[in-house]
């Protein structure tokens, strides 16, 4: 029973003592069974009583964020420790967090101020080794002369050139007219820098540049930055302060090189030295941090879960009200009544663990809203319940189709959707191939011979005349010798399509008969007299009829033409049926059944809402004044419980409906019939799929009397089998028949607008705020 | 093509304006304003605007905010929408986004420059530029001394460079200078982007030129209050005033030898859309024009997204959201100085 219908839902309030509030509330999340409703919906979240809390939580998990930030960044693995740590107080879980953070921020600061001087130091270094090979042509041109034709062949043209036409004047005299600047500078930006520089000094200076070769890390991002070693040669004192701020401003830094090489080596040697330094402080700092953040790894599970928790729990408090004394909190919500007990004793548990005075007041309230729906599924029937919710969540205690979908979901070959709905569907896939008793389209006979022979031996006319049946009919499942017959598609379809309707209104009188169970289980005889007694005859006394005569003509044999029947029951229903008639007395049967469909439509059109109005205006004669009063005191003591409930009555929105609703039954009763048929065209064009390749590429492949010919054909097939015929098929039979369980099946009793229950608990809180 | 844009626009432009129409949707609404506008603290404001779409941005923000870093994050945030915008835009709709950031660099080279003007640091000045207003070679301005150099050096690698044509002087820069470059420029540039947008045609046109013209007016009123009782003479006055718009040719005549604020609301008063902002003030006041005008603003922007297939609704939504930044700006410092009596000074509602 616990599937057919939702649990028994009832409405509860609690009175909660300040003290044990919060234990109160952890054990109910723990349990897990209880919705709690939201009494302050019309404050903002800022104006609550708990926001403090909440606040603090929300900096705790931004902390813990935080930490898993640097953590991720540090590339360690945060592996959780088996040792489970008894559960920390938030204060103190608070202190430490805040603790690890500020560890973690200077650790992180100082070791950005050695990465940024030892950053400093290897581009100097790098200036240092990649300048002096512009630098040294101009202090030693003889011993450089080989290494300049090697390397610096253009740059020294240019620097010849453009020297010659700077200083014509003051060249004989001596160089010092000339000076440089060297610096490194990001690859990206150089060639900005270069074409800056130039405009700058309207041309007047000398730029070399060559790469650093080594990676810097760019202390903001971490990332490695490509780099640039760069001189400029220039003269003046404004081009100096010009290109002194260009650097500035491209984030080019500069160091001095020393025009001596005796100097440049010492340099480069303390630099070196000092780099080595630093590297190894470096390293351990890194060292340390990572031993940190590997301890703090270990709890960081743990903790985030508890802070989530935490939030949690003062989110829901934040739903519950102060009462008049401001001693307790009041609080509403909904659980099912089998959960009452182990509700009770988690609030006298609450209550016990925090020493209070004063138990927890845990009482039921009537409730006018309709409570929210809660089935206890388990694995297999989850992905069935699944299936339906995605269409509507079924009214509070309303048939569950969850249960029909189980057996009903799976006619066709195949279905597709959770690995329990794949084996429904392989199972009822193996059995409608047994049913055919066909394997990839080749006839299968498994459960013996055929009942047909041929007319003689040769077996040569067996295609044009047929062939003669000589003993009982086949023992289950269609005759595989029907499988290349000339008749044999007149014949499957003609089956396929009768069963296809068989099938629908089979399912669709099932539908209906559960409205029944509904009505009886709301007390509803309104609608079992007015809506489901009509609504039955009308479907079976035009579809119910059409099925029954496909199985007297399937017993009898007989040779009358349906289609004819059912058309000329509607269009002269007087008429003499002829040959068409399957059996004794049919003619009247079939006047007697039209004129019962024809009564039905204003029966379940018109005696509803008039009844409905009658009702409603009896039940409220001469209460206009017992009206009023209850309404002020429902607005009185509890404006948003859940019992103040306005019922309005409006005559034509109900007749309105009504009309609707008759007409999409009537309408319904044929498009859903025909719409039934697309089983059949599944079946067909699986069929048919299955043939092609079969006929069309193994076979013809195999014709061939070349490997690679026959392999290629196998391949398509094999391809052509797995992905159309498994994949596709599967998944448009999948959604046929999920089409058909949705709009042709539930549209007949299930309303589908209930909503679902959420209880408040830990094992539900997802990490959604990550 | 005008009145077929429904055929073809969206081949280019239905993603865009669908994910525009998106971020539209996602502005502060009345709701947000008033909850904004009841918090205690800056951490009230964070917590409040955590449930909106600014809540990525500042949920890592460690507690003790500042109004500065709620700005930065609400700008990043439009930033990084604006970019992803450009990023899918093709033509002419990608040379219409970048219309809309040219403003923003005009702003940034005249802060770089008068702040080296008055010897503040570079990297402190690049942190106040808006970042829509970013170019590459923008921290080399420090550098210039003219404005001859400063448009040899730097601007004409920007797509400002033409606007420039007018006041490549070689006066040394001043304040006066600076200013009078910053209302030139912007001149140029609403002249050049009404033309652009009447190249486009269609609703883009109409509903831009719309947009434009009362950008400009609004601009042609600041300069004249602005410069009243200053040096400028009313020549120079009138050629900063921009070519269109609907004070334009008369209202810019009369505007032009205006001498107090009172002259300025007799000739404004003049045109019909005007009457009703001037009609707001009482005489003799200017503090509050600014306010009035951008409510006007703010309901001629709401106006572009009634109309489909055009570009008016990018340019209103980055205007939008500036405003709903500004208005963050005003709320959290009221909060953080203890100011709340005044949240409502300067608040402009988008609704």
């Amino acid at each position: 029973m616990d599937l057919m219908r939702s649990e028994k839902m009832t409405l509860v309030q609690l009175i909660i003592p300040v003290e044990s509030a919060h234990r109160a509330i952890s054990y109910l999340g723990e349990l897990g069974l209880l919705q709690f409703r939201d009494l302050n919906s019309e404050r903002s979240p800022f104006q609550r009583t708990f926001v403090n809390q909440v606040k603090r939580c929300g900096e705790m998990s931004r902390k813990l964020r935080f930490f898993k930030d640097q953590i991720s960044k540090a590339g360690l693995l945060s592996s959780v420790l088996p040792v489970v740590e008894p559960d920390l107080e938030l204060e103190e879980l608070e202190i430490q967090l805040a603790e690890h953070e500020h560890e973690l921020i200077e650790m992180n600061s100082n070791s950005e101020k050695l990465r940024v001087t030892y950053n400093e130091l290897l581009e100097f270094k790098l200036v240092l080794q990649k300048a002096c090979g512009f630098l040294l042509p101009r202090s030693n041109h003889a011993v450089a002369e080989e290494r300049e034709l090697s390397e610096n062949i253009y740059s020294n043209d240019d620097y010849v050139e453009t020297a010659s036409l700077l200083e014509q004047e003051t060249r004989p005299a001596d160089q010092s007219g000339l000076r440089f600047i060297s610096g490194i500078i990001c690859k990206s930006k150089a060639l900005r820098f270069e074409r800056m520089l130039f405009r700058a000094t309207r041309g007047n200076m000398l730029f070399n540049q060559a790469p650093a070769g080594e990676e810097i890390m760019d202390p903001l991002s971490a990332e490695m930055v490509e780099k640039t070693v760069f001189v400029v040669h220039f003269s003046g004192e404004q081009a100096r302060t010009k290109i002194l701020k260009i650097c500035e401003a491209f984030g080019a830094n500069c160091y001095p090189v020393p025009d001596d090489i005796s100097k440049q080596r010492q340099i480069t040697r303390e630099v070196s030295s000092h780099l080595s330094e630093l590297e190894t402080t470096l390293d351990a700092g890194i060292r340390h941090r990572n031993k940190a953040l590997t301890s703090i790894g270990y709890h960081l599970t743990q903790w985030t879960s508890m802070v989530r928790r935490e939030k949690a729990v003062y989110d829901t408090l934040n739903m519950l009200n102060f009462d008049v004394t401001k001693k307790c909190l009041v609080g509403e919500g909904w659980c099912p009544i089998f959960a009452k007990a182990q509700i009770q004793e988690a609030l006298q548990r609450a209550t016990f663990d925090s020493s209070s005075q004063v138990g927890i007041i845990f009482h039921v309230m009537d409730a006018v809203e309709s409570p929210p729906t809660y089935f206890r599924t388990n694995h297999f029937t989850n992905a069935y319940q699944e299936i339906v919710d995605a269409y509507g969540v079924a009214r509070y205690q309303e048939a569950n189709p969850a249960v029909y979908t189980v057996k009903l979901g799976s006619f066709m070959e195949m279905l597709f959707g959770g690995r329990y709905v794949l084996l429904l569907m392989s199972l009822f896939s193996i059995y409608c191939g047994l049913i055919y008793n066909e394997f990839f389209s080749v006839p299968f006979h498994i459960f013996g011979g055929s009942a047909y022979k041929c007319r003689d031996v040769t077996c040569s006319d067996a295609n044009s005349a047929g062939l003669i049946k000589f003993r009982d009919p086949y023992p289950f499942g269609v005759d595989p010798s029907w499988r290349g017959s000339r008749s044999e598609l007149p014949f499957l379809n003609s089956l396929k399509m009768k069963m296809s309707i068989l099938l629908g209104v089979a399912q669709m009188n099932l539908g209906i008969v559960l409205s029944y169970f509904n009505a009886r289980f709301f007390r509803s005889s309104l609608d079992i007299r007015y809506q489901f007694v009509p609504q039955m005859i009308f479907l079976n006394s035009l579809f119910g009829y059409l099925s029954l005569l496909i199985i007297i003509k399937w017993c009898t044999g007989s040779q009358a033409d349906l289609y004819h029947v059912m058309i000329y029951m509607f269009l002269s229903p007087t008429d003499y049926l002829g040959e068409n008639e399957l059996f004794w007395g049919q003619r009247p049967l079939q006047i007697v059944l039209l004129l019962l469909a024809l009564v039905a439509v204003p029966w379940m059109l018109f005696p509803k809402p008039f009844i409905l109005k009658k009702l409603h205006s009896e039940r409220f004669q001469g209460r206009t004044y017992g009206l009023l009063g209850s309404s002020e005191f429902d607005l009185d003591v509890e404006p948003d419980s859940a019992r103040d409930h306005h019922e309005e009555f409006n005559f034509s929105e109900v007749f309105v409906h009504q009309m609707i609703h008759s007409i999409e039954f009537v309408l319904g009763a044929v498009s859903n019939t025909a719409s039934y048929l697309r089983l059949w065209a599944l079946s067909l064009a699986h069929s048919e799929l299955s043939t092609v390749f079969y006929e069309k590429v193994l076979l013809l492949a195999w014709g061939y009397d070349n490997i690679i010919i026959r392999l290629i054909g196998l391949a398509v097939f094999a391809f052509a089998t797995a992905f159309i015929l498994l994949m596709m098929e599967t998944l448009s039979a999948f959604l046929h028949a999920l089409r058909l369980h949705w709009v042709e099946f539930q549209n007949k009793f299930y309303h589908g607008d209930g909503y679902k229950f959420k209880p408040f608990s830990f094992a539900l809180i997802t990490d959604d705020d990550d | 093509m005008y009145g077929f844009e429904a055929m073809t626009f969206n081949i280019h432009g239905g993603y865009l304006e669908a994910i525009v129409r998106g971020h539209r949707a996602g502005l502060l609404t009345a709701t947000d304003y008033n909850n904004l506008c009841q918090c205690e603290t800056l951490d009230d404001i964070k917590m409040h605007l955590s449930a909106t779409e600014y809540g990525p941005y500042l949920q890592n923000e460690p507690s003790p905010l500042h109004t500065t870093t709620i700005v930065e994050k609400c700008t990043l945030k439009l930033v990084d929408e604006y970019k992803h915008m450009l990023c899918q835009a093709t033509e002419p709709l990608s040379t219409f986004l970048e219309y809309i950031t040219y403003g923003h660099m005009i702003d940034n080279v005249v802060l770089i420059v008068t702040g080296t003007l008055h010897e503040r640091d570079v990297q402190e000045l690049l942190e106040k530029c808006h970042p829509l207003g970013m170019f590459d070679s923008i921290a080399t301005l420090a550098v210039a001394q003219n404005m001859r150099e400063l448009y040899r050096l730097v601007l004409v690698d920007t797509p400002l460079a033409p606007y420039f044509s007018e006041c490549i002087t070689s006066e040394d820069l001043d304040d006066m200078n600076i200013e009078i470059m910053r209302n030139t420029l912007y001149k140029a540039y609403l002249e050049d982007f009404y033309k652009f947008c009447q190249k486009l045609g269609g609703a883009t046109a109409e509903i831009m030129s719309d947009l434009l013209a009362f950008e400009a007016d609004r601009r042609a009123v600041n300069i004249t209050i602005n410069s009243i009782g200053t040096e400028l003479t009313r020549d120079d006055r009138r050629k900063l005033y921009s070519n269109f718009g609907l004070l334009y040719p008369y209202g810019h005549e009369e505007l032009a030898v205006c001498e107090d604020i009172d002259q300025v609301r007799g000739a404004m008063e003049k045109y019909p859309p005007y009457q009703s902002i001037f009609s707001k003030l009482s005489y003799g006041e200017s503090q509050m024009l600014d306010k009035a005008f951008y409510e006007e603003e703010v309901k001629r922007l709401c106006l572009a997204f009634e109309q489909q297939f055009h570009y008016g609704v990018f340019f209103a939504y980055m205007r939008l959201r500036e405003q709903e930044i500004r208005n963050l700006m005003w709320i959290s410092e009221c909060v953080a100085q203890n100011q709340k009596s005044r949240v409502h000074d300067s608040v402009v509602f988008i609704f």
